[in-house]
This record gives C-alpha cells, structure tokens and sequence, in this order.
C-alpha cells in the first residue's frame, strides 16, 4: 500500500516536470530545423547555431541581459531582505499593512504603466537613459518579490530567539548576522531567484527605460515579432537553456559535494524519517 | 534599540519606495484626472464607472485571474509537498523555476505550436481517434497557458513554507492518533499557510492585468484590463484613461491585501 | 552565513566577467562618439549586411535599436534621453511627430538619389512635399486566404468577410484602425471619416462579422496562416508576402473596393545629433542597388522605381505587392484622425472586441 502511493507521487512529479519542460523542448527541438519556421520540420541543420555564433550584437545583447538580470536582482535582494526585516520589527498592524500594499503596488501595476512612469521620472530628472537606468528598473521592480518571499520566512522565525540573543548582549549587527539571516536564507535565495525571472523576462518596463544602443534580449526578441522570430531564436534559447541547467546541476553537486558528512547523515536521517512516515 | 536598527533596515527600502513607488504613483492618479488634451476633469472615472464595458472587463480580469490562483494552486501545491520529499529537493526545486528562464514570448510561440490545428497535441488526438480539436483561442487554452507561466511562482514559496516546517508536529499529530487527511488539514496546511498567502498574491495580482496571452493564445476572446491599459497607454495615448484603470487596479489590490492580509498571525504571535 | 557571502562574491565576480566582455565587444565595433549612427527601426527590419556594407563604406558605426510599435517608438523620442539619429515609423505617426515637432526639416541637398523614388510615393499628405521624410518602404491591407479551404475567387471584397460559410474562420488584426476602417470601406466611406453616423454604421456592421471572427491577433498571424490555423486573415502586405513565401496555398488580395496604403519612412528625429551620418545613411540606402538586396532581404514593396529594374520580374509583377494603377487609385493613406477621432475608433473597436461572447 505504502509502496504504491510512493509510486503515484512520483508519477504525478513526473507529469509535472514534462508539462514544464514541453515547451521548451519544442522550442529546442525546432532550433534544429532548416525550414526557418516552427510549424514543420523539413531537416536537420546547425545553421541557426552557426548564426548565433556570427551574430556577435546578439552576443553582445545577452551579456547585457546576463548582466542586468544578476546585477539588479543582487540589489534587489539585498534591499527587499532589509526592507521585509524592517517590516517585521514594524510593531503596529495598520503600519504593516500600509507599507506592505506600497509594497506590492508595483507588481498589480501592468508593465505598460511602470515602464511609461519610470521614462517620465528619469527624463524629469534629466538621467540619460542606458545600462544604469535600465539597472535600476529592474531593481525596483524587483524588490516587492523579494520582500515577498522573504516575510513569511521572517514570520516563521523564532521571536524568543532574537530576544535571547539580545540578552546574552548581542548588539544589532550581531544579532542580524548570527540570528536572523541565517534563519530567512531560504527566503533570500527564493527572492533571488524570482528577482532574476523577472529581470529576464521583462519587456515592456526596459523598453520604456532604455537607450543609446543599450538593449536586452527581451527587448530584441519581442521587436523582431513584426518580421517574425527567426530560428536563430530559438538557437539562442536552446543554448542560454543548457548552459543554465549545467550550471544548475554543476552548482547543486559542489554543494552536496562540501558539505560535511556530518550534515549529510543528519540530512539522510532526517529525510528517512520522513518517508519512513 | 529596535527603533534605531529599524531606521537603518528601512533606508535604502524607503527610498525605493519614495523613488520608484509613491512618485509613480501620484503621477499615475495625477494623470487620471487629466483628459487627452490636458484638461483637468473626473470624466475618466465617470466613463470608467458608467460604461458596462469596462465593468465587465473588470469582472471579466477577476473571474480569469482567480481561475489561474486557483488552478495554479491545486498544482503547485501537491508538488511543493511531493518535492519536499524527494532526495535531491533543492536541486529539483531550481529545475522547477529554470523554464522561467526562457522567454516569455517563445513560450507562447511554442504553445502555439503545440495547441494549434495541426499542432503536437491535435495530431495526438487525431492519432488516438478523439479527432482534432478547436484548442487555441479558448478559455482552456488562455487558463492552461496563464497556470504554466505562474506554476513556479506558486511553487516556490509553498515549497519554502514545507521545508520549514517541523517534522515533529507532524509526528506528533500521528502519535496523536490523527490519520493522514486530518494530519494534513490540522498541522501541514495551516502551517504552510503563510507560504500559500505570499504564493497567491504574487499569482493572482499580476494575473489582474495579464494582456499578451490574452491576445497571443486567447486571441483577445478573453480582455483583461490589461488589454485596455495597454491599448489606452500604447493606442490611444490616452494616458488619463490608462492611468484610471490603473488606479483601479491598485485600489483593487489594496483590498486584496487587506482580505488576505495577516491578521490572524498577528494575534498568535503576540499572545 | 558564508553560503550568503560566497553566493553574493560569485555573483560579482560573474557579473565583472560580463562587463568585461560586452566592453570588449562594444571596443571590437569601434564607436565612438563621433562616427556612431543610432538608428532607431523596426526590428529585422533591414538586410544586416547593407550595415556592414554601410560601415564598410562610410567609416560611420551603426548601433541599430529596435521598436515594436510606432507608438512606443513615439514615446521614447518624446522623452527624449536618448539620441536616434534616424528612425523609421509609419506615414499618420510621421504627420503626428511633425505636426508635434518632433522632426528635423531634411535638407534636400544633401540628399542624392531622391529621383530613384516613384513620383507616385513622394508628396503624399502626410508630408507634402517631403520636407520631413523619405520612403523606405510601402504596401497595403489585404485578405489572405488558403485556398485549399476557400475558393479562389470566393474572397475579392471585404464584403466576402461576412460570407455565413466563413463561421469562426476569420482572422483579424489587432488594429482599431484597421479594422473599422475595412468596415467603412466595404460601405463605401474613407477609412479617414470623421462622420458619427459613418461611424457608428461601420460598427454596426462590425458586429455581424462576430460570428466569423476566430481571433483577433498582431504579428502571430503570419505564424497562424502560415500554419493553417484560419483560413482567411485581414493583414498588411509585407506579413502577406512572408506568408506567401511559407506557405504556397496562400494568396493575398487587395479589396479593390478601396484600402490603406502605408508607407515606412526614414525621419531625423529632434534628439538626432550625427546629422551627417543620418543623411549619408539615407543617400546609401537610396542607391538602387541596396534598396533592391534590402527589399528582397525583408520582403516588402520598395518605393525605388531604379530598384524595381534591379528586382527579378516575378517580384516586381507580382500585383499582390506591386498592384496595378486601378487598385492603387482606390487606396487611401490614414491621416492622423486628431485625438478624439482616434479615441472613438478605438471605444468602436473595443466594443467589437468585447462582444465576442
């Protein structure tokens, strides 16, 4: 009985991963394609690979992305972690509450009205429009998700814990560094992550904020729909993909790898006595 | 001493907020009492409030984005659960959020591939002799592409909330004699609750004002106030009537918040 | 603790190596201040080597940025913050930015190759006399259809839209302009008439076309037909002849009715600080020989006659793109309608939008 429930869990992870990765495997799968379009697939090329490698503005315009996309949500989530740990030691509810719909104004807003005020603040203020404006859009629209993600974590976190720390005589540096940052770490990496989706994907709020030659892959992609995306696209998609999942993989086994034996049986005890449930 | 470390979390945060939330803002409701020509006026409002289109639009973003909260939900939520006991979770996890990674536009593009005439799924259903099918362009299609992109959004702060949890509550409630369902109804759910709330708002917000699947894969069958801010920001240029809608959107959101907001938690933690 | 630090060094570091490398890419290219053309277009929407072949030429170095509609394109030049030399937007946005001033007054000695356009394309209303803009390219809006589902010569008019065999086989552009004005057209009004009683019959007629609309969609339905997902669409030429190019089952078809005519241009923006680069670009892309390689690269109609003669005949005959002087008579180019007119197309069409269900 326990076995077969084991198995339809799995079953269920299974259909959710290839549900997830459908698309993607479609946009793959089609970047090998020498008919130039997504709808039939005439023959096997590496044409489209080749373009990329040819097409050194488009490389250009990925590091910018790469670029924008880590830098910005590294800000971000610097500011949305001390922003969301200052909401938390906010004492009265109502004042919570009003910062937190402050806060989460930027995300109900649509992307058309963020990107169009963020180009009348900047050119109010006489900025010139590029990398650093466009770093900054993607900061603040970032940061709400952050704040976000890291709360609940603040809110799960021991109270009595803080308070201990500061009776042993820890002073507030101490007692953010020792105490609560290690506790919300999972929050901080999840807010990382949502930040660098966002920074990624945004189109409409860097259009608005960019210029002089400054431009993302968002940005290109969604401006040559008029002619129709070409395949070199998807080529492009294909790579940044597996270069990512690589580093991914790469990135988790290092880190099985150095953690400690100790911290490893801990791990394999504690996961045995859950599935053991 | 609280009050001095809060100071100094809250400066960079307030001046975000100052730059890059309030100045917006006032612009955003500034603009909404303007006409195209610059005239000072409440008719946006008027026209807004009086004009069945636009309620219906309303009611129509509403309707689609709980749909996709609660689709997005019912998936997400078993599989934060079931991924939380795998082995290698965290390395599940990251391969949950890497399809985020790909442009939004190309996913569409490959949906449509996928769901249309003669598309991957059609020729399944031709194969297995149900015989093709009207996919793209219907509500299914709209709710099936809208859930995917927000699945990992969900998953996430669910998955976060479980990790967190003490296994011993869970141990407890069955020494308690308690069986699975109640186990789960009693102990797991209410304490992943904070992770299911920071899931749903960051779905069911930005779903409000959706609008390029609404017309890649819905093929505008399905208008969303986001169409109509879009249209009036980028079509019209009547950006008084864009910024209206906007203003309702985020007096919408406000009261979202409140409903949603932590007022039970609250209560808890300071007894 | 230290996974926090050790993640945040990382980051760093990877981002040190990227600046690195789009800085050095940036210095490959060789811009500097002085040669550098930033020309504002459509994206992939010029043949990438005439600009090699440009920078090749003149010594100038080319920083192409993209738009995706002439709205957008007209917000950022508004705001200013940035310094297009040149810019490509469609004929009512052009007579909008000048009426705004918005653009530079071309000197036309310094322009050469100007007799290379048809007359037919220069002086239209939007700019007479050309005094802001040159044409780069031009076309109309159609039906196209697939004839394996539609007889060839069942669609002629944009009355044969309204065909009860069409149920749910129709699809649109997502443009007010567009669409009310085929609406007018086919009653026989300018699809520029600021008559509420014009108007408000064209969308009356608008909604008995509900029950055949399928979709209503922007640059998608080049995919679209090209997969035979409809089998009629109202689009412009340039998407038709990709579509044609895909997909040999599909023909295009100017209602002869009457039907918009538009027109790309090349414009210098107010921001533009490189004049002499905008202008040398212009005069390049004038010569025949590059009009011609850039229309078959992008595939629209070129208004060079000198290039035409270049062109293989079976593009120039073609009268899907190239149509004959009684259609072109009945188009007609969109004016800039003025702020009220243009929000009432759009209440029109957003109302036809809403009705679908």
């Amino acid at each position: 009985m326990k076995k077969q429930r084991f198995k339809w869990s799995n079953l269920y992870l299974i259909f959710i991963f290839i549900v997830l990765y459908a698309p993607i495997a479609f946009l793959i799968f089609y970047s090998f394609n020498d008919g130039g379009t997504m709808t039939s697939f005439t023959g096997f090329t590496l044409d489209n690979y080749a373009a990329v490698f040819e097409d050194t503005r488009l490389i250009g315009i990925v590091l910018n992305t790469l670029l924008v996309a880590l830098l910005s949500s590294l800000i971000a989530t610097t500011i949305g972690t001390f922003g969301a740990i200052g909401i938390y030691f906010v004492k009265k509810r109502e004042t919570r509450n009003a910062v937190l719909s402050f806060n989460n104004i930027l995300l109900v807003s649509p992307d058309v009205i963020i990107g169009a005020s963020f180009l009348i603040l900047f050119t109010f203020i006489g900025f010139r429009l590029g990398f650093v404006s466009v770093l900054l859009s993607h900061v603040a629209f970032s940061i709400p998700i952050v704040v976000l993600m890291v709360l609940p974590k603040l809110q799960e976190m021991n109270d009595t814990m803080i308070k201990a720390a500061r009776d042993l005589g820890a002073n507030t540096w101490q007692v953010l560094l020792k105490v609560i940052l290690p506790s919300i770490t999972p929050g901080i990496l999840a807010g990382y992550f949502m930040a660098f989706t966002y920074s990624l994907d945004d189109f409409a709020v860097t259009f608005f904020v960019t210029g002089n030659g400054f431009t993302t892959l968002a940005v290109e992609i969604y401006s040559r729909a008029r002619q129709g995306v070409s395949l070199e696209i998807n080529a492009l998609s294909a790579l940044m993909f597996v270069f990512a999942l690589i580093l991914v993989i790469g990135y988790y086994f290092i880190q099985q790898h150095n953690m400690t034996k100790k911290q490893k049986n801990k791990k394999r005890q504690h996961a045995e006595a859950v599935s053991m449930r | 001493m609280t009050k001095k470390s809060n100071v100094f979390y809250f400066i960079p945060y307030t001046f975000w907020l100052l730059l890059f939330v309030v100045a917006p803002l006032v612009l955003i409701v500034y603009q909404s009492f303007f006409t195209v020509d610059g005239q000072f006026t409440l008719d946006n409002y008027q026209a807004y409030f009086q004009s069945g289109t636009y309620l219906r639009m309303t009611l129509n973003s509403f309707w689609y984005a709980f749909l996709i909260t609660l689709f997005t939900l019912l998936i997400s939520y078993p599989t934060a659960y079931l991924l939380n006991k795998t082995k290698h979770k965290q390395l599940w996890l990251l391969l949950i959020i890497l399809p985020t990674w790909i442009n939004l536009l190309l996913k569409a593009y490959a949906f449509i591939g996928i769901f249309s005439a003669n598309g991957t799924v059609n020729d399944f259903l031709a194969f297995v002799g149900i015989g093709r099918q009207q996919i793209l362009f219907t509500d299914f299609s709209f709710l099936a592409v809208a859930t995917y992109i927000e699945i990992p959004f969900m998953i996430l702060p669910i998955f976060n909330a479980l990790e967190e949890m003490n296994p011993s509550f869970i141990r407890a409630s069955r020494d308690l004699g308690a069986n699975n369902f109640e186990t789960f109804r009693r102990v797991i759910f209410p304490l992943t609750l904070t992770g299911v709330k920071s899931g749903v708002q960051a779905v069911f917000i930005p779903s409000l004002s959706l609008f390029m699947l609404t017309r890649l894969i819905g093929g505008n069958r399905v208008i969303t106030l986001g169409t109509a801010i879009e249209q009036h920001f980028l079509v019209t240029q009547n950006w008084g009537m864009g910024s209206t809608i906007g203003v309702v959107l985020i007096i919408a959101m406000i009261l979202i918040m409140l409903f949603t907001g932590e007022k039970k938690k609250k209560g808890v933690a300071h007894k | 603790m230290k996974k926090l630090i050790s993640m945040i060094l990382a980051i760093l570091l990877i981002c040190a190596g990227l600046y690195i490398g789009a800085d050095q890419l940036e210095k490959a290219k060789g811009i500097t201040g002085e040669n550098s053309l930033n020309l504002y277009n459509w994206g992939d929407y010029i043949d990438p080597e005439l600009i090699t072949k440009f920078e090749d030429e003149t010594g100038y170095r080319v920083t192409y940025e993209t738009f995706d509609s002439n709205e957008a394109m007209y917000t950022k030049i508004e705001q200013g913050g940035t310094n297009y030399d040149l810019a490509v937007p469609s004929e009512y946005m052009i007579e909008r930015m000048i009426d705004e001033d918005l653009l530079i007054e071309l000197d036309h000695s310094k322009i050469k190759g100007l007799a290379n356009i048809d007359a037919q394309f220069l002086n239209q209303s939007f700019d007479p006399s050309n005094q802001f803009s040159i044409p780069y390219f031009w076309g109309t809006l159609g039906i196209i259809y697939n004839d394996k589902f539609v007889e060839e010569d069942a669609i002629q008019h944009w009355d044969d839209l309204w065909n009860p065999e069409l149920k749910n086989e129709v699809m649109l552009i997502d443009g007010a302009r567009e669409i009310i004005g085929l609406a007018l057209d086919s009653e026989g009004n300018s699809l520029n008439s600021k008559e509420d009683d014009q108007l408000a019959a064209a969308a009356k007629k608008l909604s008995g076309l509900t029950p055949n609309v399928k979709a209503i969609v922007a640059d998608e339905i080049k995919m679209y037909m090209i997969q035979e997902e409809a089998s009629v669409a109202v689009t412009f030429s340039g998407e038709a002849s990709e579509m044609l190019y895909e997909n040999e089952n599909l023909h295009y078809v100017i209602p002869s009715e009457g039907s918009n005519l538009w027109f790309d241009n090349f414009v210098i923006p107010k921001t533009a600080k490189n004049f002499e680069a905008a202008y040398a670009f212009i005069n390049f892309m004038l010569e025949p020989e590059n009009a011609a390689q850039n229309a078959e690269y992008v595939g629209y109609s070129t208004p060079n006659k000198e290039a035409m003669k270049i062109l293989p005949a079976e593009i120039t005959e073609d009268e899907q793109f190239y149509p004959n002087e009684e259609t072109m008579k009945n188009l007609e180019v969109y004016e800039d309608l003025g702020s009220k007119y243009i929000g009432v197309y759009n209440d029109y069409f957003l109302e036809f939008k809403m009705h679908r269900k």
